[in-house]
């Protein structure tokens, strides 16, 4: 089984602010905009970089969605940037209206999603941003896993004309896929070869789904890691030909099973291939305070979650 | 100088197209379309310097945002007769397949269209984000918008005309419909929107006020006066009084033809007080 190196904890936010810093560099016609977020969102650099270019709006997120929106026309690509929660809940109408209705190659890069936001607790952790942003007709949603691939997301959605998401989040994680790797937007990754089950992750949930696999794999089980960060489009190909082998499958991501990933991938399944399927995800549920690990313990959102779920889905096969 | 009754003929035309296209379709919203009809014909013939032909970037020409978007009947016939498309299509009006949805959007391609509106309230913060797009272009035209008064009731508005002011969106003209009207009733009954110079002016801006809205001399004199008064660190307002439903008598003053289409009989009556000028679609 092909097995990935950690090359050490990092927050993927800080690839997206990495990110952000060369796009400043390459691409005049960015422009950053943050809602009183500034070191969070690791926006710092390229408001050093380039201030004239940099936009504070102040804690007024309806309004940046807004002011975005118009700069698009003009020629400017605005990246925005708040937590997860004000990028999508506070302001879904403004993003409805002026961003994905109106055409506007808008990215709204949101940090701090999820439950791994932490001990702010549940104002501040959404669990439901994936399911609001992919239905918006014509959004592109991007959950990326690590470090090296949320900067390459970051490059990669300038390149792309139309609205996109990308979420991100806090805590320091594994960083194991390549240094400036190929991002290729709707393109899934498979990152283990397996017979038995597919393991169909995204977000923080990819690492995790690896170590289950690992675990698995010593049990005999040959688990087949894909990791999907772009949740719309949806690679439906790369999915399929996996549990047409493996004939079941596992979705494990950090939010809520409600419009989540794994809603996703069961609307193909059973459109294309009905299979069994189970969901790591939470279970419609707020969030509560707590350290990251604790929350995706108790939630039900770590490795062991999925080595668990695999067992069932197994026996459903 | 202007044709002040070139103008006027062409406003007497437009308030045709106005009721004829709600007429039509038995829906849409002729009350403030009226009451805006000589803003509009002033701002697309006299007031706003464009380019021949269209393209989303509008760089090098001054730009328009309608943010209380319901107001689309007049917005689209004032477009058609400006030369943005032509006027036989403003017998599409809210139809199935049409470009002409019932409130304006990209989303059909519609020339002359940048930004869908209807939801209210976000008009601003769009014009704001386009008048920063011209600042980093070094592009020295002007952004211009209309809103509601009752549409000021949408908290987004605030945040923007915080930041408008903060940050010196100078290339900037937001003027704001004052009819006193909105769909529940008067604006003072529904939720009073106070003094509204004193206001923009607290929150940092210039403010110009229209007292005859519907008078295309007044209009263009007081446009002028905020034109001169951009570059000079400050956003620009102007307050515009209109009478809702002007033009058209048994729809002045009242908030009652809002969202109401006049019928067969009533449309009559509205055409003969406005003679056809320039020739319907």
């Amino acid at each position: 089984m092909k097995t990935y190196i950690n090359s050490g904890n990092k927050d993927t936010r800080s690839g997206f602010g990495a990110g952000l810093t060369e796009l400043g560099k390459s691409n005049e016609n960015v422009v950053a905009l943050c809602a009183d977020l500034t070191g969070s969102l690791k926006m710092d650099e390229f408001k050093a970089n380039h201030p004239e270019r940099f936009f504070q709006v102040g804690i007024a997120e309806a309004n940046m969605i807004g002011i975005a929106a118009g700069m698009t026309v003009g020629g400017k690509i605005p990246f925005t940037g708040t937590f997860a929660n004000f990028s999508t809940g506070r302001v879904y109408d403004q993003i409805r209206q002026s961003v994905a209705y109106s055409g506007k190659n808008v990215k709204i890069c949101a940090s701090h999603a999820g439950i791994t936001l932490g001990e702010d607790g549940a104002t501040h952790q959404i669990l439901e941003d994936i399911g609001l942003m992919k239905m918006l007709p014509g959004m592109t949603v991007i959950n990326t896993c690590d470090y090296n691939q949320t900067k390459a997301a970051t490059l990669a959605i300038a390149e792309h004309k139309g609205p996109v998401y990308l979420r991100f989040g806090r805590p320091k994680v594994p960083n194991f896929t390549p240094e400036n790797g190929e991002f290729k937007i709707g393109k899934a990754v498979q990152l283990t070869d397996g017979n038995d089950v597919t393991i169909v992750a995204t977000g923080h949930l990819v690492w995790e789904a690896l170590e289950a696999a690992r675990a698995l794999n010593e049990e005999g089980i040959s688990a087949e890691v894909i990791n999907i960060h772009t949740i719309k489009p949806l690679d439906e190909d790369a999915i399929l030909k996996s549990v047409e082998k493996t004939g079941c499958v596992v979705t494990a991501e950090e939010h809520n099973y409600y419009g989540g990933l794994g809603e996703s991938v069961a609307r193909i399944l059973t459109q294309h291939n009905p299979k069994p399927q189970e969901f790591v995800a939470t279970n419609d549920t707020f969030g509560e305070s707590g350290t990251p690990a604790q929350l995706m313990d108790k939630y039900g959102l770590n490795s062991e979650a999925i080595k668990k779920a695999v067992k069932t889905v197994l026996n459903r096969k | 100088m202007p044709n002040i009754k070139a103008l006027n003929d062409l406003t007497v035309q437009v308030r045709r197209d106005i009721l004829r296209m709600v007429h039509k379709v038995n829906s849409g919203h002729p009350g403030g379309s009226l009451g805006c009809t000589e803003f509009f014909v002033s701002l697309y013939q006299e007031i706003m310097e464009t380019k021949d032909g269209f393209d989303m970037d509008g760089k090098d020409e001054d730009i328009f945002f309608l943010s209380n978007g319901h107001i689309s009947p007049v917005y689209y016939s004032v477009l058609a007769r400006s030369g943005y498309f032509e006027v036989d299509e403003l017998n599409t009006f809210r139809l199935i397949d049409s470009r002409l949805q019932g409130h304006p959007t990209t989303h059909e391609g519609l020339p002359g269209v940048r930004i869908a509106s209807g939801s209210l309230g976000q008009g601003m913060s769009v014009a704001i984000g386009a008048a920063e797009a011209k600042k980093l272009n070094k592009d020295n035209h002007l952004i211009y918008s209309l809103h509601g008064d009752g549409e000021l009731q949408e908290g987004q508005n605030w945040e923007a005309i915080m930041y408008a002011a903060g940050n010196n969106i100078d290339n900037l003209i937001a003027t704001i419909d004052v009819n006193g009207q909105q769909i529940d009733g008067a604006t003072d009954t529904v939720l009073p929107l106070g003094d509204l110079k004193k206001k923009f002016e607290a929150f940092g801006w210039t403010v110009v006020e229209i007292e005859e809205g519907n008078n295309i001399e007044a209009i263009l004199n007081g446009m002028s006066t905020a034109k001169s008064l951009t570059g000079k660190d400050k956003p620009v307002c102007v307050l515009l009084q209109t009478i809702m439903g002007n033009g058209v008598d048994f729809m002045m003053h009242t908030h009652a033809w809002h969202g109401k289409a006049p019928n067969d009989e009533q449309l009559e009556i509205g055409l003969a007080q406005n003679p056809v000028t320039l020739g319907d679609y």
